[in-house]
Parts: structure tokens; sequence; C-alpha cells
């Protein structure tokens, strides 16, 4: 089984990671909805990374490694980017205001806050990492 | 994803086929923002192919909503599969949005 990819920083590849998480989880025999929700939270911290830390230059890759122990989902996602998420500048968002102001972004981390149980991101010079986690049944 | 469209005389049904994503979702954000879109007293979403969202489809619809309440145009989903509902409900938009079972009850909205 295979558990670790590298993409570069195309849109084009969202698709890949995406087959490349339920694919591994195929044989966890999880709900359909749990896959789901757990691709949907690798998709938006990935797509964030590629878009806007890494401004779509697809000379620019991330590393991505799952893992399966004692029923606790993990994946680590690396990149070299200048710009590292700062978790503190979350806020939940305002469903209402982003309707009324017609706001296209904003809510994908609150999916992935949401959606898995421990959320971790670390830099180190330009070295990122993020870490989610989800435990499952 | 592919956008299929069917026009009735106040209604323009858009049928989503594939998954709707950072990459994807600009050809939904294209359709939604054609003028004539708004000429339709309702806009019906069919979502039975519908077969993945992420935020950045969800944005779209968010983005269009006031635009669409603003002239008075019913925007409606039917035949939404149980996952991407769940999407729809962590956030909380299923409470902002109009999300039916069936085309028959989307129709009679």
């Amino acid at each position: 089984m295979k558990n670790a990819i590298r993409i570069s920083c195309s849109r084009a590849n969202l698709k890949t990671v995406r087959d490349f998480v339920s694919d591994y989880l195929a044989v966890y025999h999880l709900s359909e909805l749990h896959v789901n929700q757990i691709v949907l939270a690798v998709d938006e911290v990935v797509a964030n990374l590629i878009i806007h830390a890494n401004a779509e230059n697809e000379t620019q890759f991330l590393q991505l490694k799952l893992a399966m122990e004692d029923h606790m989902f993990g994946i680590e996602i690396e990149d070299d980017s200048k710009e590292s998420y700062q978790p503190s500048s979350f806020r939940e968002p305002d469903l209402l205001e982003h309707i009324r102001l017609g706001k296209k972004g904003g809510v994908g981390m609150a999916l992935v806050n949401r959606i898995m149980d421990r959320v971790e991101f670390s830099s180190s010079g330009n070295h990122n990492v993020c870490r989610l986690y989800k435990k499952v049944i | 994803m592919k956008i299929t469209q069917q026009t009735t005389a106040h209604t323009l049904t858009l049928s989503l086929d594939g998954e709707l994503d950072a990459s994807s979702s600009v050809i939904l954000d294209t359709e939604l923002t054609k003028s004539e879109v708004l000429n339709h007293q309702k806009v019906l979403i069919d979502c039975q192919r519908l077969n993945y969202i992420s935020s950045a489809g969800l944005g779209v619809f968010i983005s269009h909503l006031q635009r669409f309440q603003d002239a008075n145009v019913k925007l409606v989903f039917f035949n939404m599969q149980e996952k991407v509902h769940n999407v729809f409900e962590i956030l909380g938009l299923d409470t902002l949005m109009t999300i039916v079972p069936s085309e028959s009850e989307a129709t009679a909205i």
C-alpha cells in the first residue's frame, strides 16, 4: 500500500491527492462519509499550500505521508515555501457576513478544524510541516 | 466537472457531474456569473452526479447567494448525495441554503 506521494504545486494535482488518500483508506472499511471527510480535510490543506503558500509554482513540491496507528489516521504534509500558515490567524467564519459580502474563500480551514481531531502546523526556516490526525473506528 | 443546462419558462436547471474542487469550481463560477442566469425565477442545482465538493465549490455558491436574493431568484439544490450534504452540514450551510430531496420538491418551491 502506497503511503507517500510527492506532487508539484498545481491545482490539477488535487484529484491525485484525493485518490491517494481514499485509496490508502480503502482497506480500513470506513464509512463513505468518514472517508470523504478525511479526504476533504487533506484537500483543503493541500489546496491552501498549492494556491496561497506556493502561488501555484509548479517547480515547488509537496510531500505527503500517511499512517494509521491504533485507529488513529495521520497525515504529514511538507513544503518549502516562505509563506507559512499561522494557526493563530484563524477566525471562525461568519457565514452570513460571507454571503452578504459575496466572499468566495475563507471557510476551508474551518472545515479542517471541525473534521480533524488534531491540526498542527510547524516551521523551521522555509521548511513547513502540517500534521492532521483523526481517530477512526 | 461537467455542467448540463436545461431551461424552462421560469427555471434554469444546472446538473453537476463530477467533483467541485479548487481546480474545477471556476467552471461553475463562470456559469453562475452569466447575467442571463438572473432572468429566471429559480435556479435548480441537480446534485445527483456531484460526487465531491470542497470549500472552493461551496464558496462559489456562497458568493452568488446574495446576488440571487437581490434579484429575487431562488437557488435550490436537490438530489444531493449524503456525503456532499454532510459537507454543507459541517459548515452550517444546510440551514442557510435551500436543499430538498427531489426534483419534484425543488420544482414545487
